[in-house]
This record gives structure tokens, C-alpha cells and sequence, in this order.
């Protein structure tokens, strides 16, 4: 716990605060890109302690949610075959799909495990040779390097009971999409820095130029957040348009650049659909030719499964930050933790699961929508 | 911001996923499943005012002042032995430190197994053995059971159920609906020891912590606790679904708002550190060996003073209190100065992708 706890020190945060608060002088919309800093924003109540103007919207860097209803299922086609033991990381199992979620599929006697790390579904795909072994690899470019090590590690073991199931999006298209929108309201972004310990922020420079917009690369502790907000907000004042890194403990501009290689070695680059935002050209990461025979959804036959949303869940305009989870019509009556609409709802890091969670309200509040 | 209530007609969701047809693991988790669960399954058909209180365990008057308290646990765990216990010693220390949590002296329990065929036999003694010496830790005695074995591949090895039986002494009060606003919230030490210690057993880390879990019999602490004040208004054993689950509870049942100061909330560093990891916060992971009192403010101190003279709660300390509002919710005072809602969990807690 040592090195977390300085970054958790309330009077240092503090200090940070009132000089964020000395040098606004007027309203600027803030974007934090991932779920994490959602999550510890809310968490550790950090937008209660800002001064009015400064107003964070919550970005789509929630790989969970962004994960389109289709590839749930697709996951939850591949997991009832009898013959399949269906890995995933926990907070899957709890996504709606268009009729179920993987815990009724579990209910129904589907073999559905829950894995820290890919390289145990790998193990587990050597233990159950008679078995075929699916990991449900999604995620950001943070989880990239460890999905593309399983399907390394299979293909050196000369598995051929091994297959992933990739729904992986990338953040600076993202970012792009957001900005490019006619309803973009965002004027700063705070960066994720997980994903740019991995990827670097050379590829954020050029789009800051574009944009003319100030972005900073940021932690997950309070500390952390609020020396981003700060140094965002210190260049929206002076008005200019860099990319800058709070997060030095972790990041480089050219990041991990031997996890790059080996991702670069088994993912291309394709289109991907976000739920509740849809087609990203460019987006995603799908297995190379190479690769393809640890492609789940060509093993298994599942390409050509559609689904449609929910048209009530508004957890698209939400991921955007066009609105903020309280602003929905359902939020905390149709849909909750244990009822959720939409994917924003379903995992730990989503902003409405955030907001439900953290938000000072009481239930009387909450009912009449306040 | 719109008032408008959404239609329930209209179609909402295209899935039954408040899982009402089917059990799922999260119906076991502690969390608002659970509590939906016996809310519209179990207490429809066998409501009666015992029951209906909601608390660990279920108190009857069977003759003029003569009251007893009578608590049934079920335990599956595995595996069936890690560190600092075991299924053995889980069985008797859960069903005494429920019937005790309302107060009662409990007295005697039985016990029921469920053998799983192929079982050895070595093991079934060495757990045997582990519930001796936690009854004769606790002063009780295990005077009836029964034994069932099923076919190899129907159970986990085996599963024990204990029921247990206490007196409780003439005035005594003590429940999940009596947290008066002024009262402080007092835990009787670390939270989240035993869930960690578990899982690390299931070598679910991938890390090793050396952490115990805190398993004991609570009976003696609290007759401790209940010799200097008549001011224990409740008593809960935070199990599943952690400290948050039991004080969500008690905000409800007593209709009052409880806040905790998370900066005096005792973790282990091995317990945040694993939280940390796995994207879980201490508040929900079990406990077996703590309490968590609501007591009136003015024995505050004299409660605390007994409880770090008595065994198992060395670490006792006032964790928040109670106020008015806002009534049934637990709120938390972070480290930063804001305050933020502690829900209970939907279902099973999830580790957290990354």
C-alpha cells in the first residue's frame, strides 16, 4: 500500500482544490476518458470539492460497457455449448445480452469461470485437453498485452483447445469520435493513464493540434485527478492546446514499447461497434490472418449473431457525455445494479453503477428523478 | 431535470435479468438479491412476528418471561480448511455468534452433515475434532445431529448446518430495529480478514498475504459488553456481503441514517492491498470473528474500554454514528471531507476487469 497512500492525502488534494478554484474564472467541461477515474472521482466524492464551473462528464473508458450487445451474444452462444469451459474477467458475467446474461447461462449448468489473467485460461485450456477453452478477451489497450500473450503462449504450446473471443477498442478513436460529433460539448480531456502507460501519448498530439484542445494524461487517486484537473484547466485558461503528463510515475510519450510490439504482432486494426455509441471507424483490434484459428467466433460459428438495444437505455449519450447518468429517465427506478438497462449500469467502473452507488441521494430524491 | 415516470408497459429491457425465474450464485451473496429472496420467497408463505424481525436470530417467549433464541446457519466453503480455521470451526462459532448477536446465552446446538461419498474419513474427524474445541471454546454443547452422504459429484466434500438454541435474560432488547439517532457504531476489530484469507486458500490471488482468518466464538464479548451497559441497543455479525450489507440493514430496519468516518475504519494493509488488486472495497468482504455494535453514546467508552480488555476485541473502535437522516442509508465520510452512499451490493461482488 505504500506509494498509494501519499496519493491519497487529503490536504495535499486539498491544496490542489483551492488552486484549481484560484485560477477558474469560468465554466469549462472536463471529460475523464476512463471508467477507473470515473470510479475513484465518485468514489472518493471529488466533484463534491470543485468549484462549480469546473464540470466533469464521464467518458466511455469502461471496457465492459462499450462491449456491443452482439459480442455478448456471441459469449453467451459459445458458452452454453456443452463442450466449452467460457472464461472470462468478473464483471462480465453480468452484462445483459439481448435474452440472458453469462450468470443464467452458469444457472443452466453453463461452465462459465471467472479468471484473474488470460494465462489462466490458457492453463486451463492445458489441464482440460478434451474441453475447448474461451476467454472473453475485451478491453482497452491496457488489457491488450496479456490477451495477446494467451494466444502466444497457446500457439507455443501447440494448443488447439484455445480461442479468444476479441471485442478490444482503442481510446484516441474514441476521443476522435467525441470530438468530431456536431454535440461535442467537451473542452478538456483528462487522458487515461493505464492505457497510455502501455501506448504512450504520441498519438494524442496530433489531436490535441486538430481539436485545439488541451488534454493531460492522468492517474486514478485523488492526488492524481486533481493535478489533472488542474493542469487542464491551467491551459484552458491560458488558452493553449498541449498535451501534458500528470502521470509521470508511470508514463512515457512513446509508452511500453515491447508490449506494443507484441500486440502489433497478433492484433490489426479494424472497425468496431460501441454499445450504446455505435460504428467507430478504425476502433478496434481483431486477430491477424495468422492468428485467426484462436478466433472464437470463427471456431465456433458465431459471426453472424445481431442484436439491437434497449431504445429506453441512454447509456450511448452517456458514454459521450452528452448527459449524465441522474439525467435518465430510468436511473434508479427501471434500472439498477441488480436490473440494469444498459452496460453503464452493469459494471463497477460504469458511470451510472458509479453514480448509483456513491451519488449522496436519498431514495425520495432518487424517485422523484431530482 | 424531468419528472416524468417511465412506463413499466412500455418495453424496457429485453431480459429477465432480476433472475426471479432461476437461482443464481448472486441469490447467496448477502446483497439485495438475497434480501429479495426471502422477501418475496420465504417470508410470504412463513411470515410470523419472530421472523418478520429480521434479525440473526429468532426470539420466542415460551412461557411467562422465559425466552429463547433459536439460529440455524448453513456452511459450504472451500476449501474446507484454511488458514486460521475450518468448516468445522466456521459451523459452531457462525450459529453461536448468531444466536448471541441478539443478546441471548446461547447453550446448545446440533448439527447436521452432508457427506459428499468418497470423502475421507480423516477429514470428517478432523473437523469433528475443530467443532469440539470451538463449542468448548464457546460453552456449548452439540447435543443432536444427523447424517446424510450423497452420491460423488452431488455435494463439495461436505457441508455442514447448525442450529442453535440460547436464553436470553428478562429486558433484554437488543435488534436490528433499535439504532436510536446519537448512538455510535463501534467494530469489534479489522474487517475483512476472513473473505481475503479465504480466497487467497482458493488460490483465487495469485499473491500471498499470510493472513488468518478471524473466526471466533463472540459470546463471551458480548456477555462482557452487556455486563457494563444496558446501552447495546444492536449487535451484528458482519458475514457475507461484509460491514456495509449488516449496517445497510440496520438503517433500514430502525429507519435511520448511519455515517461512517472512513478514516477510522481498522483494515489490515494485507486486506487493502488485496482490495486494491482485485478492485474490492473491505466493506463487503465477510467477517467471522467481528461485531458490529450500535450502542447509546454515553456507554460509548465505557463499551470500548471493556470490549480491548476482552478477548477478540483488542481492536474495538467507533466507526461512525447514527443520525435521523437520511433514514435507511448507510453514508461514508471519505478521507477527502465529501460523503458518498454505501448501497448494498446487487449480487455476488466481481473483480474488476482492470
Amino acid at each position: 500500500m505504500k506509494y498509494l497512500t501519499e496519493y491519497r492525502d487529503a490536504d495535499l488534494v486539498h491544496g490542489l482544490i483551492n488552486k484549481i478554484k484560484e485560477i477558474t474564472t469560468q465554466h469549462w467541461t472536463l471529460m475523464e476518458i476512463c471508467g477507473g477515474q470515473t470510479h475513484s472521482i465518485i468514489k472518493n466524492g471529488l466533484d463534491q470539492l470543485l468549484p462549480d464551473q469546473i464540470e466533469l462528464v464521464h467518458g466511455p473508458g469502461c471496457p465492459v460497457c462499450v462491449t456491443p450487445l452482439e459480442l455478448i451474444d456471441k459469449a453467451l452462444a459459445i458458452a452454453s455449448k456443452p463442450d466449452v469451459i467460457f472464461t472470462s474477467y468478473g464483471d462480465m458475467l453480468r452484462v445483459p445480452g439481448s435474452q440472458a446474461d453469462l450468470f443464467s447461462v452458469r444457472a443452466r449448468g453453463g461452465d462459465i469461470r471467472v479468471v484473474y489473467s488470460p494465462l489462466d485460461a490458457v492453463k486451463l485450456a492445458q489441464e482440460n485437453p478434451d474441453k475447448e477453452v474461451v476467454f472473453f478477451a475485451i478491453g482497452f489497450e491496457t488489457t491488450a498485452p496479456a490477451n495477446v500473450m494467451s494466444v502466444l503462449q497457446a500457439d507455443q504450446l501447440g494448443l488447439d483447445n484455445f480461442s479468444i473471443l476479441v471485442s478490444h477498442v482503442r481510446v484516441p478513436q474514441a476521443i476522435e469520435a467525441i470530438l468530431s460529433s456536431p454535440h461535442n460539448r467537451v473542452q478538456g480531456f483528462l487522458a487515461a493513464g493505464h492505457v497510455c502507460a502501455v501506448m504512450g501519448y504520441w498519438e494524442y498530439i496530433p489531436l490535441a493540434k486538430k481539436y485545439n484542445i488541451p488534454m493531460t494524461i492522468t492517474g486514478f487517486e485523488p492526488l492524481d485527478i486533481a493535478q489533472g484537473i488542474l493542469t487542464t484547466v491551467e491551459s484552458l485558461e491560458a488558452g493553449t492546446c498541449e498535451v501534458k503528463n500528470a502521470y509521470i510515475r508511470a508514463v512515457s510519450k512513446k509508452g511500453n514499447q515491447s508490449a506494443q510490439a507484441v500486440i502489433n504482432k497478433v492484433f490489426e486494426e479494424c472497425d468496431r461497434k460501441w454499445r450504446g455509441i455505435g460504428l467507430i471507424p478504425g476502433s478496434g483490434w481483431r486477430l491477424r490472418p495468422l492468428y485467426t484459428k484462436y478466433d472464437a467466433e470463427k471456431r465456433f460459428q458465431v459471426e453472424t449473431i445481431q442484436a439491437e438495444e434497449s431504445p429506453l437505455c441512454i447509456s450511448g449519450l452517456v458514454l459521450q457525455g452528452q448527459k449524465k447518468p441522474d439525467q435518465c429517465e430510468a436511473f434508479g427506478t427501471l434500472c439498477t445494479p441488480e436490473n440494469p438497462l444498459g452496460a453503464t449500469m452493469v459494471s463497477d467502473e460504469g458511470a451510472c453503477a458509479a453514480y448509483y452507488r456513491y451519488r449522496t441521494q436519498t431514495p425520495d430524491s432518487r424517485e422523484k428523478g431530482l | 431535470m424531468t419528472n416524468k415516470t417511465p412506463s413499466v408497459e412500455s418495453p424496457i429491457c429485453p431480459l429477465p435479468r432480476r433472475h426471479s425465474d432461476k437461482i443464481v450464485q448472486g441469490h447467496g451473496s448477502g446483497g439485495k438479491m438475497m434480501a429479495d429472496l426471502i422477501k418475496d420467497v420465504f417470508y410470504p408463505p412463513l411470515a410470523n412476528p419472530a421472523l418478520l424481525a429480521g434479525d440473526d436470530a429468532g426470539v420466542v417467549e415460551i412461557s411467562d418471561g422465559v425466552r429463547l433464541a433459536i439460529s440455524t446457519d448453513a456452511h459450504v466453503v472451500s476449501p474446507l480448511f484454511f488458514p486460521g480455521g475450518d468448516i468445522g470451526k466456521l459451523s459452531v462459532c457462525g450459529t453461536v455468534n448468531d444466536v448471541a448477536m441478539v443478546g441471548a446465552r446461547p447453550l446448545y446446538l446440533s448439527a447436521s452433515f452432508i457427506l459428499e461419498e468418497g470423502l475421507d474419513i480423516s477429514i470428517l474427524e478432523k473437523v469433528v475434532t475443530s467443532m469440539k474445541e470451538a463449542a468448548d471454546e464457546a460453552e456449548v454443547q452439540i447435543i443432536c445431529g444427523d447424517t446424510k452422504v450423497v452420491a460423488h459429484g452431488e455435494a463439495d466434500g461436505l457441508y455442514i448446518s447448525t442450529t442453535g438454541i440460547g436464553l436470553l435474560e428478562p429486558g433484554r432488547s437488543i435488534g436490528g430495529s433499535q439504532a436510536k439517532p446519537g448512538d455510535q457504531v463501534i467494530v469489534s476489530g479489522s474487517l475483512g480478514d476472513h473473505g481475503i484469507a479465504v480466497l487467497e486458500a482458493r488460490g483465487d490471488l495469485g499473491f500471498e498475504t499470510n493472513l488468518e482468518s478471524d473466526i471466533a466464538p463472540l459470546n463471551h464479548l458480548i456477555r462482557a459488553m452487556l455486563s457494563v451497559s444496558d446501552k447495546v441497543h444492536v449487535l451484528r455479525d458482519p458475514t457475507r456481503g461484509g460491514a456495509a450489507s449488516a449496517l445497510n440493514e440496520i438503517a433500514k430496519q430502525s429507519q435511520v441514517g448511519i455515517i461512517l468516518d472512513e478514516g477510522s475504519i481498522p483494515v489490515k494493509p494485507a486486506v487493502a492491498a488485496a482490495c486494491e488488486m482485485l478492485g474490492f472495497d473491505p466493506l463487503y468482504i465477510a467477517n467471522e470473528g467481528k461485531l458490529i455494535a450500535v450502542v447509546g453514546s454515553e456507554d460509548a467508552p465505557r463499551i470500548l474500554e471493556k470490549m480491548r480488555q476482552t478477548r477478540y476485541g483488542e481492536d474495538a473502535v467507533v466507526i461512525g454514528q447514527v443520525e435521523e437522516s437520511p433514514p435507511g442509508r448507510l453514508l461514508l465520510k471519505t478521507r477527502l471531507g465529501s460523503t458518498r452512499i454505501v448501497d448494498l451490493l446487487a449480487g455476488e461482488m466481481l473483480p474488476r476487469i482492470c
